[in-house]
């Protein structure tokens, strides 16, 4: 008996995490999925009546709206953040004297709260107090920044703010990434007279492949779960222009009290999650037991 | 570190005008990355300066303009005063609440993640590779997938709008990373070890504290880092599954900044953000080097 | 008097692979048993079912007279010296020796007893405050010892215990560790990849190859009576000349005819009468001499062209080519000889082994 005991004691200690898995990440989706295909409103009903919400949901002209925004959100977010990073990378990868301070200034927003990275911005970008009262103050009395009020505008304030808060973190992945290429192979580079340029582009880039990967996979992550960013800077306005997935599921979910849609809404969501990170993880844990 | 710099590079430079060309270039890199600096800094200090001013001087100063008379009185009433919805307490309980929420909630995960990185590291059976795929697709869902289910489920056992029900969520939740975090820790340390303790006649649980527990400080630190941040910057979950007395700061921030009633103070709204960030922030700069470990950590490797 | 360790029919599979197979091994009291083959062979593993770290699928296992099939490590009465040591990284060296007389509940007196004898044996006294990132490998491989000895066990396990040592610290541990053995008399196993270090060490040596046992045997008779050719080639350094060779009956015995690129075939006669057509002669380089360094019956002498010259200093090594391999002879250290020039060896035939051609195995 004891025995026994000894020889499972890792399956016993794991089996609590196991339990919980099981439930609240695999059978919560489950559910979700399930409520998803019923007519459930204020209250959850399990008879299954087809894809009646996902027709609801892609009729809906609001969540059109928080779809295209997921989309342009985040390619906006994930190439600026991309191309911010990077150069940030290779430039501080320059013997840079303050490189230590510099590193710490650039990252330090990832340590913020969405909420309070929302608020700042909020301020900033406020046309009656903000850069716009600013700059008219110095005397240039046509000048409007407007974005934060401006329905076709306000996405891109949003995606500022993101930028502003990842862009570091993307910094220190690929500064590390840098670091980490085999300092043999720069060395040859420059014995056989490549210019700096050069090493970059043929060299130390491509040899970042994975890097780019991880990078790309964190930023979508954030972008797909983008919700306390636009609920502090614009709360999903003016109207729904900046609504997200995340924020119309939101409001489905516990204001509108429309579960079937929130289901729903949340099930796409896990969707666009699942075609991104599968193959990721796929082809990690594949590599690992290889 | 790469050998690989603008100065160093190929054939040294030899007449004058390449040199000066050269450190001309250095000139405008030192320039930019400072300009970009003022960028990632420029928020901070605008919300610090505009704390710090009196409504009178914000509405008739400029955004960037440091203050002409340093006031408190804003972060005076932003602590204890502004009004979050009906309630005019300030951001005091809600610290507290934050608090009460994110401190065993940060240390119940990382506790039973340390103890499932032990053991997917070290005491591996079948199936334990398919778990710790299943447990880190975990990590990855978008958590509005499980908003709907654990509300409902928090409400039949009594723990919808309670500290204790945010702990359990954050704990749950929490999980994948910090397993993630410890399994791989642990995996570098050779099998053998744990061999020769069995043989030395130690069981599971003694080579856990005797010998892992010991050497996880570096680890520990990481995960709880990561963690606290998690939790403590949490939106969601906060404001999904709380009631009015149990919200967490940020949900009580975002009730401040947005709430409609009377003249909209900025310079509150200003020191409750820095306020909601303080923690986080000092956690930052106190740690910062296991701090970014644990972000690279919990995104590089899967 | 029971055997100190008794394997008999083990088998064990990972899934449906078969990592050993039929595995029968029995050591008495005292015998120093070396596991040797090259890696992948399952000698790590054979050791690690022993030890109760790995279950094994079939078969049984006693120690001293006890089935410990089924037994977990910790009650097998073995102690085990471990590749990388695994020492306990956050303990003291004082710590590291004790752990496990500590885990078991002995009186505190008892261990520090314990304690002292094994480090003045082991003379790592002055370190047992330190933890043991601080020290050498050389130390950190007698606080491995020291953690062993104080369990005073019925069998000791070695799993390449020298193998992350240097060449010289290497040379030091080996003579010392046969010293312990000889100073306990104690039983133990040791796995190993270095057939240097089997033949020194051993009384028993149990050369492995795919999971199945090739030969048992004491040094001399694994080295002199090699059981196949593995075993042939394994053992030895440089390893025994494997020549392909045709034979013909002759009178009383056979004459052997090995062919050679551009040369004449070498006619060799040898006393046996019961070998097959074709034939796979194995004679160990120290059995080609120089003309007239060896005498008696069995040696014959035959002109070779010389290959390649590689002086070592106590030996001069001369490779050749007959039956299409290439051939080494271990000669004296002044011996001149130039490549591409013929070379008068002696065969001395006393000890040369045959081998069926297809099988490998011994005839």
């Amino acid at each position: 008996m004891t025995d026994w005991l000894s020889r499972h004691v890792p399956k016993i200690v794991l089996a609590p995490t196991f339990v919980a898995v099981l439930l609240f990440v695999y059978g919560f989706i489950a559910w979700t999925a399930w409520v998803s295909l019923t007519r459930s409103k204020l209250l959850p009903r399990y008879e299954i009546d087809g894809l009646i919400q996902y027709e609801r949901l892609f009729a809906s002209p609001r969540w059109d709206t928080a779809l295209s925004n997921l989309f342009v959100f985040g390619a906006l977010f994930i190439g600026i953040s991309m191309i911010l990073g990077l150069m940030l990378a290779i430039f501080l990868d320059q013997k840079i004297r303050i490189e230590g301070a510099l590193r710490t200034i650039y990252l330090y927003p990832m340590a913020l709260s969405m909420i309070v990275t929302g608020t700042a911005w909020k301020w900033i970008l406020n046309p009656g107090l903000g850069i716009q009262a600013m700059v008219q103050g110095w005397g240039f009395e046509s000048f409007t920044f407007d974005w934060l009020i401006n329905p076709d505008m306000a996405l891109y304030a949003i995606v500022m703010a993101a930028v502003w808060q990842a862009s570091g973190f993307v910094m220190a992945l690929f500064l590390a990434g840098l670091r980490s290429v085999d300092g043999e192979i720069i060395k040859a580079a420059q014995v056989d007279g490549i210019p700096t340029w050069r090493v970059y582009t043929a060299i130390i880039i491509p040899s970042m492949a994975p890097i780019f990967l991880s990078a790309f996979i964190v930023l979508a992550h954030l972008a797909i779960k983008s919700f306390d960013l636009v609920i502090a800077l614009t709360g999903g306005g003016p109207g729904y222009a900046t609504d997200l997935p995340a924020t119309y599921m939101y409001a489905m979910a516990f204001s509108r009290g429309d579960l079937g849609q929130a289901a729903s809404s949340a099930m796409i969501m896990m969707l666009v999650v699942f075609t991104i990170v599968v193959p990721y993880l796929y082809s990690e844990l594949r590599a690992k037991n290889d | 570190m790469t050998d690989a710099t603008l100065t160093q590079t190929g054939r040294e430079p030899r007449s004058a005008g390449a040199l000066i060309g050269r450190r001309l270039l250095r000139w405008g890199l030192y320039a930019l990355l400072c300009l970009f600096a003022l960028y990632y800094l420029l928020p901070l200090f605008v919300m610090l300066t505009t704390s710090l001013k009196s409504l009178e001087e914000i509405r008739t100063g400029s955004l960037v303009a440091l203050p002409r008379e340093v006031t408190f009185d804003a972060w005076g009433k932003a602590w204890s005063g502004a009004c979050t919805g009906i309630q005019c307490e300030g951001l005091r309980p809600f610290f507290w609440n934050s608090v009460m929420m994110a401190v065993p909630g940060v240390l119940l995960s990382t506790l039973i993640g340390a103890l499932n990185g032990y053991i997917f590291a070290q005491w591996r059976f079948r199936g334990a590779n398919l778990f710790f795929a299943f447990l880190l697709f975990g990590c990855f869902i978008p958590f509005q997938v499980v908003l709907l289910p654990m509300a409902r489920m928090l409400g039949i056992f009594g723990l919808a709008g309670t500290i204790p029900g945010l702990i359990f969520v954050h704990t749950i939740y929490g999980l994948g990373f910090t397993t993630l975090f410890f399994r791989n820790y642990y995996v570098t340390i050779p099998h053998e070890l744990v061999r020769a303790a069995k043989i030395d006649g130690a069981g599971f649980f003694r080579i856990f504290w005797s010998i892992f527990l010991p050497l996880s400080l570096p680890i520990a630190v990481v995960t709880i880092i990561w963690q606290f941040t998690q939790i403590w910057n949490d939106f969601l979950f906060g404001v999904s599954f709380s009631s009015a007395g149990s919200q967490p700061i940020t949900v009580a921030l975002n009730n401040i900044v947005n709430s409609t009633t009377g003249v909209k103070e900025y310079n509150v709204d200003m020191a409750a953000a820095i306020i909601a960030g303080l923690p986080t922030l000092f956690v930052y700069i106190v740690a910062g080097k296991y701090f970014i470990r644990g972000l690279t950590a919990g995104s590089v490797k899967g | 008097m029971a055997p100190i360790l008794d394997i008999k029919h083990l088998y064990k599979n990972y899934g449906s692979t078969e990592i050993l197979k039929d595995i029968n091994v029995t050591i008495e009291k005292g015998d120093f048993l070396v596991l040797v083959g090259p890696s992948g062979c399952g000698k790590s593993t054979l050791l690690n079912c022993i030890a109760g770290l790995e279950e094994i699928t079939s078969g049984s296992i006693e120690i001293d007279g006890r089935d410990m099939t089924h037994v977990s490590p910790k009650d097998r009465d073995i102690a085990m010296v471990f590749q990388s040591y695994a020492l306990y990284p956050t303990m003291s060296v004082a710590k590291n020796i004790t752990f496990g007389m500590k885990v078991r509940g002995i009186p505190q007196e008892e261990q520090d007893r314990k304690l002292s004898e094994v480090a003045k044996q082991l003379q790592i006294e002055q370190l047992l405050k330190r933890r043991p990132g601080q020290l050498s490998g050389g130390q950190r491989q007698r606080v491995a010892m020291g953690r062993a000895l104080v369990r005073d066990p019925a069998l000791f396990l070695f799993d390449e215990p020298l193998s992350n040592l240097d060449a010289k610290l290497r040379v030091e541990m080996r003579s010392e560790i046969k010293k312990l053995h000889h100073r306990l008399g104690a039983s133990m196993v040791y796995v190993t990849h270095d057939q240097i270090e089997a033949m020194t060490l051993a009384t028993k040596i149990v050369v492995m190859k795919g999971g199945v046992i090739q030969q048992i045997g004491t040094p001399s008779e694994i080295y002199n009576h090699p059981a196949n050719t593995f075993v042939a080639d394994f053992m030895g350094s440089p390893p025994m000349n494997l020549i392909p060779a045709r034979a013909h009956s002759e009178g009383n015995g056979t004459k052997l005819e090995i062919d050679r690129e551009g040369l004449e075939p070498i006619f060799l006669n040898v006393p046996r009468k019961d070998l097959p057509g074709e034939v796979v002669v194995g004679v160990r380089p120290e059995d080609l001499a120089e003309a007239g360094y060896r005498s008696g019956d069995t040696v014959q002498r035959a002109a070779i062209r010389v290959d390649m010259v590689e002086p070592a200093g106590a030996d001069t090594f001369v490779t050749t080519h007959m039956g299409g391999k290439m051939i080494t002879a271990r000669l004296h250290a002044e011996t001149v000889a130039h490549p591409g020039e013929m070379l008068d060896l002696e065969f001395d035939l006393e000890k040369v082994t045959f081998f069926e051609p297809a099988s490998g195995q011994r005839i």
